[in-house]
C-alpha cells in the first residue's frame, strides 16, 4: 500500500434517489483495492452510506470529502445545504425521525442512520444550523 | 448452508448470481428496512426483503451480503438485478412470505446470528 494520502472529492446528487450510494460503493471499491482490511472497508462503507442516504433524504445532496491515509485510517466529510438539524440530541436518539412516509416505503426514515452512523465510525461530530445545511465528519481508525 | 440450499428450501427462482451458487450463507436477515439491516453486521449474510429498489442492493454491497431473496412473489426492476449482477450478488424471487421464508431457513439452520437473539 503506498503511504500517500488520498483525497477524493464526491457528488451527491440530490434528486436521484436510485443513484444514492454510488459514491459510497465508489469509495468502498477504492479501500478494498488498497487493500484495507474487510473490517476496515465495511465500517467505512456503512458509515458514509447511511451520511449518503441522509443527504439526499433530508439535505437536498451535496458534497463528500474522504481522505484516505495508509497511517492513520479514512475521513469523511459529508457536507449538505439543506433544512439543517434543530435537535442534535434528539436526532441521534435511535428510532427518532422526521422522513415522511414517502422516505419510509423507500425502506428508510427508521430514525436509525445517525446512531448507525455513530456506530461504525470511531470519532464522529455533527455541525449543524438551521436554514444553512449540516456537516458530518467521522473517522475510521486503522485498529 | 449455500446460496443453492438456499434457493431450493425457498423453492426461488434465481435471477441473477449463478457464480455464487455455491457461495456459503451463515446468517440471515429479513426486513424491509434498510437501515435496520444496516445496523446488524454479519458476515456472509443472506438479505430477505419485500423492498423492491436500488438501494436494497447497495445495501446488500455495502455489508458485502451475497444473497438478496425477494419475498411474496415480487421481482424488481431489471436495473435491480443489473446492479447485483455487477457486484457479484446472487438474486432470487420466492412466492412465499416473509414470515414463511424466514421460518422456513430457520428450520433448515440458518440463524440470525445476533447475540440478542440468543444464538
Amino acid at each position: 500500500m503506498a503511504n500517500d494520502t488520498i483525497k477524493l472529492e464526491l457528488e451527491v446528487p440530490g434528486d436521484d434517489f436510485t443513484r444514492a450510494g454510488e459514491a459510497s460503493s465508489t469509495v468502498k471499491g477504492m479501500l478494498k483495492k488498497l487493500g484495507f482490511s474487510p473490517n476496515v472497508v465495511r465500517k467505512v462503507a456503512i458509515a458514509m452510506y447511511e451520511g449518503e442516504i441522509n443527504m439526499v433524504i433530508h439535505g437536498g445532496g451535496g458534497q463528500i470529502t474522504v481522505e484516505i491515509s495508509p497511517e492513520s485510517g479514512v475521513s469523511m466529510s459529508l457536507v449538505d445545504h439543506g433544512p439543517g438539524i434543530p435537535n442534535i440530541e434528539l436526532a441521534m436518539q435511535e428510532g427518532w425521525s422526521t422522513a415522511p412516509d414517502s422516505v419510509r416505503n423507500l425502506g428508510f426514515g427508521a430514525g436509525m442512520g445517525l446512531p448507525n452512523m455513530k456506530k461504525y465510525s470511531d470519532e464522529m461530530e455533527i455541525l449543524s444550523e438551521v436554514g444553512v445545511g449540516t456537516t458530518v465528519n467521522m473517522k475510521v481508525h486503522l485498529a | 448452508m449455500t446460496v443453492r440450499e438456499v434457493q431450493k428450501i425457498l423453492n426461488a427462482t434465481l435471477l441473477c448470481g449463478e457464480d455464487a451458487l455455491d457461495a456459503q450463507v451463515r446468517t440471515s436477515c429479513g426486513s424491509d428496512m434498510m437501515s435496520d439491516v444496516l445496523a446488524f453486521v454479519k458476515d456472509q449474510s443472506v438479505l430477505l426483503t419485500g423492498l423492491l429498489n436500488s438501494q436494497v442492493v447497495r445495501t446488500a454491497e455495502m455489508m458485502d451480503m451475497v444473497c438478496i431473496v425477494f419475498v411474496r412473489g415480487k421481482t424488481p426492476d431489471q436495473s435491480v438485478v443489473d446492479l447485483a449482477k455487477a457486484r457479484g450478488i446472487a438474486v432470487m424471487a420466492t412466492r412465499y412470505r416473509m414470515f414463511t421464508a424466514c421460518g422456513l431457513l430457520y428450520e433448515q439452520g440458518l440463524k440470525g446470528g445476533c447475540e440478542s437473539d440468543g444464538e
